[in-house]
Order: structure tokens, then C-alpha cells, then sequence
């Protein structure tokens, strides 16, 4: 597990790391777009865009799809899903931690109770 | 964000909410059931805010946790999980008593993180609004896709595990 994350990280920043893979990244978040799409775009030779989009579907950042004679690449899904899953185990865990808060605050209030009303003046 | 209303039809089970609110900042919010200066005392002291930082659940142990909490002071927080010890720490940039404190978490090597917390005290409750501002998109991208809570270091992943298998067995439970 930790060293699946530790190849999937490793691969994410490589991918990231190349100023035209990062803009086909934008570019499908705003539509998805077909290999000679994104090759005439960018300036570049189909291999050489296909070589990209290759190193970014291996990342899991985009998927692609053949339709006849088209491959359709779009955004993929994985990071939205991890950052899902992330945003819920923080929930998690801020959700335990308020939990103990709240027993600290009940003994505080009862501690205030026992001492008498002092601090109210 | 206006989810109070639940937290009156269930006043033991408070509803935490985590949202990604830019790129650079996730908030969390909270209603605790107690005056605000009761609450604002145990993020404040020491030896209060050690008692539940760290939920018992996670199998970490806080082995130290110093706290001056005035402008410019600093806090160390040290964890040891299994084999390994984890530091936090940091500086509190502002300090108002009842009402906000601001600290920086230094740890990471994505720059520093500034945690806000607000505390809003309405009809007896007190609502806390943590906020965390990353120093870049870079920073809290690499803290999802790391795996980690809240730019916390490595041994962070050992923490995803456990997390991972303590959520299967609430699912069983």
C-alpha cells in the first residue's frame, strides 16, 4: 500500500513535471479533446503527443478512449476520486478529535459548576 | 456550511463538515456544546488540548506538548507511532482571546501552512471554524496525493493504513 502510493506519487509528479503535459491537462479540463486535436494544439507531431498522453494515462490523470478511428482522451478520474476519499478521512479525523474536545468541555463545565459561579462576575 | 440546525435535533452528535474551499485551503467546522471561554481554554492550555488533539482511536501517543500561546510563540507537539516519532510545531501569529488564533505549521517541506481557527459563540454553543491555508496548490495537492493529513510528514502513510482498517471494521460493526 504505502509503496503502491509512493509509485503512484512518484508518477503523478512526473507527469506534472513537463510544461506541455500540464497544459493538456488544462486543456481537457475544459473539453476533451482527440490526439490530433491536442497534437495541432500544441504544435506537435501525433507521436510525440501520443507519447504524452501516454505518460499522463500511466499517471491516472487521463484516460483515453477509441471510437472508430479517433482516440478521445478526457480528465481521469483518479484523483478526484483519491481527494474524495482524503477529504473523508480528514473528516474522520477531525470528526474523533471533536469528539474528545467535547469530553475535555464537559468536564470543564462541571468543574465550573462545582466550583460555583466565581468566574461569572 | 449551515448544517446547525441538525446539531439541535441531535445535541450529543455534533456534525463535522470538511470543505476544499480554493485550491490552497480546506476548512473544517464544528458546533461544541459549551460557552466559548470553555472551549477557547482547551485549545489554549496545554494540558487540556493533549487530551484530544490526538483521537484515542489512532494509535498515536503524544509524548510532548508544549504550547506558549501568545503572539510570536511558539508549540512543539511530538507523536511516536510504532517505531517512529513525528514533530509538529510551529509559531502562533495571533492570539485573541475567545475569539481567533492564527499559527503556522513548519514541519512540512511545502513551505508553511497557516492554520486559523474561529470560535463563535451563539445561544451557549460555540461554533469553530478551522481553516488551513496552504502555501500553494502544489503544497495541498501533494498532501492528498501523499495520502496525508493535513501536511503531515511520511509516517503519515502508516497513519492511511490505520485508517483504512479501522474504517472496515466500523463498516462491519
Amino acid at each position: 500500500m504505502v509503496q503502491y502510493c509512493q509509485t503512484h506519487f512518484d508518477a503523478s509528479f512526473g507527469a506534472l513535471s513537463d510544461a506541455t503535459r500540464r497544459g493538456v491537462l488544462e486543456q481537457l479540463g475544459r473539453a476533451d479533446a482527440s490526439i490530433t486535436a491536442l497534437a495541432e494544439k500544441f504544435h506537435m507531431t501525433l507521436t510525440g503527443m501520443k507519447k504524452h498522453v501516454g505518460v499522463l494515462e500511466q499517471a491516472g490523470l487521463v484516460t483515453t478512449e477509441k471510437v472508430g478511428r479517433v482516440r478521445t482522451c478526457k480528465l481521469g478520474l483518479r484523483e478526484l476520486q483519491e481527494e474524495a476519499a482524503w477529504i473523508e478521512r480528514y473528516r474522520q479525523l477531525w470528526g474523533a478529535r471533536f469528539d474528545e474536545l467535547d469530553k475535555v468541555v464537559e468536564e470543564l463545565k462541571r468543574k465550573e459548576k462545582v466550583d460555583g459561579r466565581k468566574n461569572r462576575k | 456550511m449551515d448544517e446547525r440546525t441538525e446539531s439541535e435535533a441531535t445535541p450529543t452528535k455534533n456534525r463535522t463538515a470538511v470543505e476544499r474551499k480554493s485550491e490552497r485551503e480546506l476548512v473544517v467546522t464544528r458546533t461544541v456544546d459549551a460557552h466559548v471561554r470553555l472551549v477557547f481554554e482547551a485549545w489554549t492550555k496545554a494540558e487540556l488540548f493533549r487530551r484530544w488533539w490526538v483521537p484515542k482511536s489512532y494509535g498515536l501517543t503524544l509524548l510532548s506538548c508544549e504550547m506558549d500561546v501568545r503572539v510570536g510563540g511558539r508549540y512543539r507537539l511530538v507523536f511516536s507511532h510504532q517505531a517512529s516519532t513525528m514533530e509538529f510545531f510551529g509559531t502562533y501569529l495571533e492570539v485573541t482571546p475567545n475569539s481567533r488564533l492564527v499559527w503556522t505549521n513548519e514541519e512540512g517541506d511545502n513551505g508553511k501552512t497557516v492554520t486559523t481557527v474561529t470560535f463563535d459563540e451563539n445561544s451557549g454553543k460555540t461554533l469553530l471554524v478551522v481553516h488551513d491555508l496552504y502555501p500553494s496548490k502544489e503544497a495541498l495537492a501533494s498532501a492528498v496525493a501523499s495520502g496525508s493529513t493535513g501536511g503531515m510528514p511520511e509516517t503519515l502513510d502508516q497513519l492511511d493504513e490505520l485508517l483504512v482498517s479501522l474504517r472496515s471494521s466500523s463498516v462491519t460493526k
